[in-house]
């Protein structure tokens, strides 16, 4: 064989791998539709409750602040905060019951709904809005998707799902979504206004598992109209499955 | 010879009366129009200056390029030794820290939840310090509706049209919502000591004010201020005077402090496009003068032609005898003069009657300026100086003298030859 010939079937190999390749990874999408893949996503982060105890990193103009949180979830519409820490924001509640938000703060004694153009402020200083907080966990309850491509996340493999809104009152008509193919854990995500604009990003830094969830431990959020670093979202413990207080879900347990 | 023109005026109309009318609108024009400018740029640089822009303002540099978001995380820290600083500088102003709060104004019903909110926009100022100045600059006392100033600590004045919108009075509780200058939400009770008309419109639509004490607790600004305004002691905005401070002062801090939260110096004509309307109404004099020129001219020059068309006869007859064209081209042109200051002073008493009105009434401009950049108040009032009794001679005479001069040349085409021919037909 000569040396003319070596280097064409070196060729059609090469081709030939490059085709399989990519035939594996059309297979694969085929196998699991893009819809299937979005319930899949929600089996995995919303579960029937949650407490999380959680940190929140605020990278401002002049220094970073920690803010500590915890949270009872229920669902994707049900959601009980209390700020831990630091001493000024210690005691502030708020509460989330489907589309309606309410905050408590310990120094003026009020309840107050935060609705309105209010939604979109940040959350203590973070690249998260009030209305980011407001949204339902189950994008696929909000979206539609498809799958546009595949590419590897901090070397895990993932899934590029593009989802369209399907309900009218979600916060991003478009969103971009890396999943990881195996662990159907979001890995990356970018969400957009209906213009395109880019509006958010977020960056998954760490993923482990706990009670047989793959949780994001790491995160970081980048509010993209905003000048900055972003926003670390870190998870200290988690709790899934466990019995919620009995009313926490309840105005009343704002000033308690 | 002025006697005789003044009795040919006086007595055939028809050759007067049409200039001087156009005389009178347009000097009576320009004389209100000129006051209502002069006022309007007073009161526009006023209120600007004693609520927003100070006649110098010092911020932190990442302020300023934000400055109409009022970014209180980029604020002024150690403002007492600022302040210090500048009076020890700048002995010619007065400076006075300053925070702007934004956010939502909240109204609790009888179990302490939401009845009611809106959003609000609000002015931080040193109003419970004794002989502070800050309430006589706001214009606090005069503008009470109802009830009374802050006299101590969560104390709040509301814009009288926004209480009534939202359902509240003095005695009533309000809840800020805002956000601290690191950013978490900011709440705090104020009870409302009073309802106030700012005469600013933006204010009056949702405006508040509050102590600064009260501002940097809610806030978690101690010792901080979004930013610090210098007025002249004079009272007087001096536009070249202040340029020069904010020159100075930036030469000097720019050269030691490159941070981003350094401090930094603007003055009033550096904000909210003041500088250009300072500009174009600094030359509303002269295109004042300029617009009723033209077409003054204009009418007057064809005013002069249908005169000369009228008097033909007696300009052949005076030619004929002997008389020089020149001279009868002057008598014209004195005539015009006498009629344009005839003219002048009827339009001048007229204007100035109705500027001085204005100056006592003033025009309601809320509907106009909804969306005006800079802090508009919501009354323009004229403003009659010794310049208004002067400006409206200008056009007048102008216009008349060149309304004639164009209209006379026909006088120098007639040829002498041909004058007898036409006074025997």
């Amino acid at each position: 064989m000569n040396q003319t010939d070596r280097r064409y079937r070196l060729v059609r190999l090469l081709c030939l791998a490059l085709m399989l390749d990519a035939m594996a990874g059309f297979l694969s999408a085929q196998a699991l539709s893009a819809d299937a893949i979005l319930d899949r996503v929600d089996r995995n982060a919303v579960p029937g409750t949650k407490i999380i105890v959680s940190e929140m990193i605020v990278h401002g103009r002049r220094d970073s602040r920690t803010i500590k949180l915890k949270s009872w979830i229920e669902g994707g519409n049900q959601a009980f905060t209390e700020y831990l820490y630091p001493p000024r924001e210690q005691g502030i509640k708020m509460l989330k019951l489907g589309d309606r938000l309410w905050t408590y703060s310990p120094a003026t004694d009020r309840i107050i709904a935060i609705a309105g153009h209010m939604l979109r402020q940040s959350v203590m200083g973070s690249d998260l809005s009030y209305e980011d907080m407001m949204e339902n966990n189950k994008l696929r309850e909000r979206y539609t998707a498809r799958v546009s491509g595949e590419e590897t996340i901090a070397g895990r493999p993932c899934w590029i799902l593009e989802l369209t809104a399907s309900a009218a009152d979600v916060a991003y008509q478009t969103r971009k979504v890396w999943v990881d193919r195996e662990r159907f854990a979001v890995m990356r995500e970018e969400r957009l206004a209906k213009s395109g604009r880019l509006l958010k990003t977020l960056e998954v830094k760490s993923v482990e598992r706990i009670q047989g969830r793959w949780v994001q431990t790491h995160m970081v959020f980048k509010d993209a109209l905003k000048e900055g670093t972003g926003t670390e979202f870190k998870i200290a413990t988690a709790e899934f499955d466990v019995a919620l207080p009995a009313a926490i879900f309840d105005k009343a347990s704002l000033k308690k | 010879m002025i006697g005789f023109l003044f009795k040919g005026i006086v007595r055939d109309r028809g050759r007067s009366l049409f200039p001087f009318l156009t005389v009178l609108i347009g000097v009576f024009l320009t004389v209100v129009l000129f006051c209502y400018m002069k006022g309007a740029t007073s009161a526009v640089t006023r209120t600007n200056a004693n609520f927003q822009t100070g006649h110098v303002k010092v911020m932190t540099r990442a302020y300023a390029r934000e400055s109409d978001q009022a970014p209180n995380d980029a604020g002024l820290t150690d403002v007492t030794r600022l302040l210090q600083d500048l009076g020890q500088r700048f002995p010619a102003y007065e400076w006075a820290a300053r925070i702007r709060v934004g956010g939502l104004l909240d109204i609790p019903d009888d179990k302490g939840e939401t009845r009611t909110q809106g959003p609000a926009f609000g002015i931080a100022a040193d109003i419970l310090t004794p002989g502070s100045r800050e309430p006589g600059r706001l214009g606090l006392a005069k503008g009470i509706k109802r009830g009374r100033l802050p006299a101590r600590a969560g104390e709040i004045l509301v814009s009288d049209d926004f209480a009534r919108k939202l359902g509240v009075g003095p005695g009533d509780t309000a809840t800020l919502i805002s956000t601290t200058a690191h950013g978490s939400m900011a709440m705090a009770n104020f009870t409302i000591s009073g309802t106030i008309r700012f005469g600013a419109i933006a204010l009056d639509r949702m405006g508040f004010i509050i102590d600064l004490a009260d501002a940097r607790a809610a806030l978690d600004m101690d010792n901080g201020a979004g930013e610090i305004l210098g007025l002249f002691v004079s009272g007087v905005f001096d536009r070249r005077a202040s340029d020069e401070t904010a020159r100075l002062f930036n030469e000097a801090t720019g050269g030691i402090d490159k941070n981003d939260f350094a401090p930094t110096m603007v003055p009033l004509a550096g904000q909210s496009n003041l500088g250009q309307l300072l500009d174009l109404w600094g030359a509303s004099q002269t295109i004042i003068i300029l617009i009723f020129l033209l077409p003054m001219s204009l009418v007057l020059w064809n005013a002069g032609l249908l005169g000369s068309l009228r008097r033909y006869g007696e300009m052949g007859v005076r030619l004929a005898i002997g008389e020089d064209k020149g001279h009868v081209y002057r008598t014209l042109l004195a005539e015009s003069l006498m009629i344009g200051m005839l003219g002048s002073v009827a339009g001048t008493i007229l204007g100035l009657a109705v500027s001085y009105y204005l100056q006592a009434h003033g025009f309601d401009v809320t509907s106009l300026m909804k969306n005006a950049s800079m802090l508009m108040p919501s009354v323009l009032y004229a403003q009659v100086t010794p310049f208004s009794y002067a400006i409206g001679f200008f056009p007048g005479l102008v216009a008349t003298s060149i309304g004639t001069a164009i209209a006379g040349r026909g006088i120098y085409k007639r040829q002498t030859a041909r004058l007898f021919k036409e006074l025997e037909t």
